[in-house]
């Protein structure tokens, strides 16, 4: 087994902003008109100039400290040259000497255990315009660009080599993306808000970079496919030379784009119209703005709520999930009347609550691609449905019911209850079943008048038996009573 | 009225006060479409109509109804903006430089864009795509670059003050051989928003005028902190406690090289500005014999990334549309000059992988050196200006040395360490020879522009030059 070494280079949409990262233009276009939020400074227009987005750069230094990085004394832009279509100055203001922040660290749960991945830098850079091939790029006669994203803030995150395969890279890139949506700085749902190039070398072998993947997913099988290449070259004897590649998402494959001797000299030099920002001294009170990362959240819901590791770490990995579980649970919370000293109860077991999000909303959530926050099942409908099914008016299966339903048409947990026929029988339904069970059982009957007090209880027994425990066990009594 | 504009903005303010601004204008306004030094690229044809309303009683400011020319290189809203580049015809700016915004503001009316070298690359305005502008004292003579258009303007009358802009020399070399007053600013004094790029880090926008005292309130007019330009500052946070010394060094570094006329003219004002009590000392800055050197390699470096825009997908020249890589190429192939393309080549070399650091890098060293030779002199030895003279010859011949670069780069010693250290520095004439002017630059401290203005303005009260007109006109 060879050796393989994986670093990450990953691009992430501050887009969460309301301004771009050098002029006033809003972030807000998605769906919008291409080119219809522009000015002089994003079109790269003769004499307009970049003024930094304040903002911005907080955000980028509250992610910088989340990941546990040194923030620098004084940072610098500088000019990344090169010619494309989607860059109208001809260069992207980035970062090079003096980024932002530097040698940071993250946590991973891996196979083996949790893994320090060490953060190279994080550095600040302006996103291109947007490049659209009608019928794709072999076919389309032209180019067109939409200036709308031009001047977006985005964030590189740089780690070191430090992964060890793309599974581990894939739960990196998960792990990154819960703590940006946890800092309010990132919404990985839009359109390219999170753009990777990783690159992967195998003992005794050059790298080689993947560049430009959008999906975890996609990071993952392009970096088996180009572990499973580099594999195959290394046991045949051919040198692994270092070069860039791209992934074809369709075939699953990676295709070499250029050499080393093909790589472009970016010419970088410090962007003379923006002078050094001293922003040290700004992290004592971003750190304020910082709110419970996942690794400290798993720990409390551990100790809060008594919930199992591997369930406190499946509800923290999404912020979202993990507020509705906090909602869950504390809503149920409940002062006793009449008491001196307030005391609190729950009525739902925290452990049922977590299982039942991990085990099966977060499931049935990912079927239908939906987030919590955005679909019909509101907190107050679970409290309900795990309410009745502690108190055994329902049964597992009717809530699993209940809650497919609501996911996919809306509705009221109560009424799909009653509309299909979940929870308890009615008083004449019950009496049926009581007549059919006392004409089935002559024998228990007969032990009934001898006054053998297991009988009754027996025949209690068949007719909840009977209405999949769906008959009210009074009315079973009362019936049974009065047609003995 | 055959000279109205010989009394410069004092002179001319006669006018609009007596409602005749129209008038006066429409006569302008001819004279610049006679084109006799090919000083204007674009004229603005809404002028008349802006005087009229001014003499309609409408608005009012500090330049009210002002004919002012504006540098090809300035955003102008709704007015085509060329750089005098072929590759940005028919471009035509959606929005205003803040300093066009800020004369505007304060009543002016724009008659026009000059002409220059292209992209402010050069120190005859023989670069310029549109043809060469001439000088008002000898046709056959460069008005001196960058902004030529804008000084030849001013000098002919063909408007009453003007803006230029100065990235190594380009308002004082005009200025100079134009017989005119002209003011680069500290860097950072006055707004760069609109300003198209040549090289950010030593350019300024600077102002011209028949007088050190026009020049000087236009620069009132333009100079401020602008949101828009996070390289502009609030002078009163910079300002020192004005010391006056009553003593100016003189560069008498390179005057090997000067032309004897020149120093002589020099010379005689140092002299003058002694009789009127100011003493002077011969300075020698120890690094200024890099200054050329470093910048050149940092003008060029900036200007090579700065003219990276202009392919022609959004704006200006477009060529047939082939592949991305043959296009844009074509269209830098036909549209940029080869003055334009040469700066451009070398400032790409000087920042790639390998030679950063042993140009870009050590230019940006010695500009640190300068910078503290500057400093050095103004404090130990306790000057309130430094003197030179603003160009080590008189208005070359046309053509005379556009084929040798060298050269020409040359005659810029005595201006570029000025944009180097970003200090403020003044052009005013001190004489005439074969009837061509010539000036004396006097170097000011950092956000001290008064001081260097107020000796401008004693040696003016005392001397006559400003006041001569060309014998052409």
């Amino acid at each position: 087994m060879n050796d393989i070494m994986i670093g990450l280079e990953v691009h992430v949409q501050l887009n969460k902003l309301k301004s771009k990262l050098f002029c006033g233009c809003s972030t807000d276009y998605q769906d919008e008109e291409p080119n219809t939020h522009t000015c002089p400074v994003c079109l790269g227009l003769p004499g307009a100039l970049p003024v930094i987005n304040k903002r911005a750069v907080e955000c980028g230094i509250k992610v910088a400290l989340a990941l546990n990085c040194e923030v620098l004394e004084q940072t610098l832009f500088y000019r990344k040259n090169y010619f494309y279509p989607d860059l109208p100055k001809g260069f992207q203001i980035s970062q090079y000497d003096f980024p932002l922040a530097v040698n940071g660290k993250m946590s991973v749960e891996t196979d083996r255990g949790e893994k320090i991945i060490r953060i190279n830098r994080v550095h600040m850079e302006e996103d291109p315009a947007r490049m659209i091939h009608e019928g794709g790029i072999e076919y389309s006669r032209h180019s067109l660009i939409d200036y709308n994203r031009s001047g977006m803030a985005l964030l590189e995150i740089v780690t070191e080599p430090d992964l060890k395969s793309p599974k581990e890279a894939r739960r990196f890139l998960d792990k990154l993306r819960s703590i940006l949506e946890y800092l309010d700085v990132f919404d990985g749902d839009l359109e390219g808000a999170m753009r990777v190039d990783s690159n992967i070398s195998l003992a005794g072998g050059d790298r080689a970079e993947v560049k430009n993947i959008s999906s975890h997913k996609g990071v993952e099988k392009a970096l088996s496919y180009e572990a499973t290449r580099q594999k195959n070259l290394l046991r045949r004897n051919i040198k692994i030379t270092q070069e860039t590649r791209h992934y074809d998402e369709e075939r699953g494959i990676t295709i070499s784009m250029r050499t080393k001797e093909g790589e472009e000299d970016y010419r970088y030099f410090p962007e003379p119209d923006l002078p050094p920002m001293s922003v040290k001294s700004w992290t004592e009170r971003l750190k304020d703005e910082i709110p419970e990362l996942p690794d400290a959240k798993i720990r409390r819901f551990v100790e809060e709520y008594g919930v199992k590791e591997n369930h406190a770490r499946s509800l923290t990995s999404d912020i979202e999930i993990a507020d509705y579980f906090e909602i869950v649970c504390k809503s149920s919370i409940c002062t006793i009347p009449h008491q001196k000293v307030v005391r609190m109860a729950r009525e739902i077991d925290p452990n049922m609550a977590a299982s039942w999000i991990v085990d099966v909303l977060k499931g049935e959530l990912n079927y239908r691609g939906m987030k919590i926050g955005r679909s019909p099942l509101t907190e107050d409908k679970t409290i309900k449905i795990l309410k009745d099914l502690s108190s055994g008016k329902i049964t597992e299966k009717n809530a699993v019911e209940i809650i497919r339903e609501i996911l996919d048409k809306g509705g009221d947990p109560e009424e799909i209850m009653r509309r299909r026929g979940f929870g308890r029988l009615d008083r004449s339904e019950t009496e049926i079943l009581v007549k059919k069970v006392i004409e089935g059982n002559p024998k228990v009957v007969e032990d009934y008048h001898k006054k053998k007090k297991r009988a009754l209880n027996f025949l209690v027994g068949r007719v909840m038996a009977l209405s999949k425990g769906k008959s009210d066990p009074k009315d079973v009594n009362e019936l049974l009573e009065k047609y003995l | 009225m055959k000279n109205y504009f010989k009394d410069g903005i004092k002179g001319f303010r006669h006018f609009v006060e007596d409602g005749e601004t129209e008038e006066v204008t429409r006569r302008l306004m001819d004279k610049i479409k006679e084109n006799r030094f090919n000083a204007y690229i674009t004229v603005c044809e809404d002028a008349i109509e802006r005087a009229r309303e001014i003499d309609k009683n409408e608005g009012d400011g500090r330049l009210l109804g002002m004919p002012i020319a504006v540098k090809d290189n300035l955003s102008t809203r709704g007015v085509e903006t060329t750089c005098a580049s072929k590759i940005l015809r028919g471009y035509v700016p959606p929005y205003d430089a803040a300093v066009v915004e800020r004369l505007k503001e304060e009543g002016a009316i724009i008659v026009g864009k000059t002409n220059m070298d292209e992209f402010a690359m050069g120190t005859t305005t023989e670069t310029s795509f549109f043809g060469p502008t001439r000088n008002p004292w000898d046709e056959d003579r460069v008005p001196g670059g960058s902004s030529g258009g804008s000084a030849a303007a001013v000098a002919s009358g063909e408007c009453i003050a003007s803006l230029g802009t100065d990235t190594g020399g380009s308002v004082r070399c005009p200025a100079s051989f134009c017989g005119i007053s002209g003011i680069k600013p500290t860097y950072g004094l006055v707004s760069r928003y609109g300003l198209i790029a040549y090289s950010n880090s030593l350019e300024c926008v600077g102002t011209m005028g028949s007088s050190i005292e026009d020049a000087s309130l236009l620069l009132d007019v333009i100079s401020g902190k602008d949101s828009r330009d996070s390289t502009s500052i609030d002078p009163a946070l910079y300002r020192l406690p004005s010391e006056k010394f009553g003593k100016i060094g003189v560069l008498t570094q390179f005057f090997d090289g000067v032309e004897e006329d020149v120093l002589k003219h020099v010379w005689n004002a140092i002299h003058k500005l002694e009789d009127l009590g100011i003493e002077y000392e011969e300075i020698d800055l120890p690094n200024l014999r890099y200054a050329l050197s470093s910048y050149y390699i940092i003008a060029m470096s900036e200007a090579s990334s700065n003219l990276a825009r202009y392919d022609g997908v959004r704006y200006g020249l477009r060529g047939k549309d082939l592949d991305w890589d043959t296009t844009f190429s074509r269209i830098r192939a036909e549209g940029f000059g080869k003055e334009v393309k040469r700066r451009i080549l070398m400032g790409t070399f000087s920042l790639s992988a390998g030679y950063y650091g042993k140009y870009y890098l050590k230019a940006l060293k010695v500009r640190n050196l300068i910078i503290k030779d500057f400093e050095r002199a103004f404090r130990k030895r306790k000057l309130d200006a430094i003197v030179s003279p603003t160009m080590p010859y008189k208005p070359f011949k046309l053509g005379e040395k556009i084929e040798d670069p060298i050269s020409m780069y040359l005659s810029d010693i005595y201006t570029v360490p000025v944009n180097l250290t970003g200090l403020p520095s003044v052009s005013i004439p001190c004489g005439f020879s074969e009837g061509l002017p010539i000036g004396i630059q006097l170097i000011g401290r950092a956000f001290d522009e008064e001081t260097i203005i107020n000796i401008a303005k004693i040696y003016e009260e005392n001397t006559d030059h400003q006041k001569k007109v060309s014998g052409l006109l």
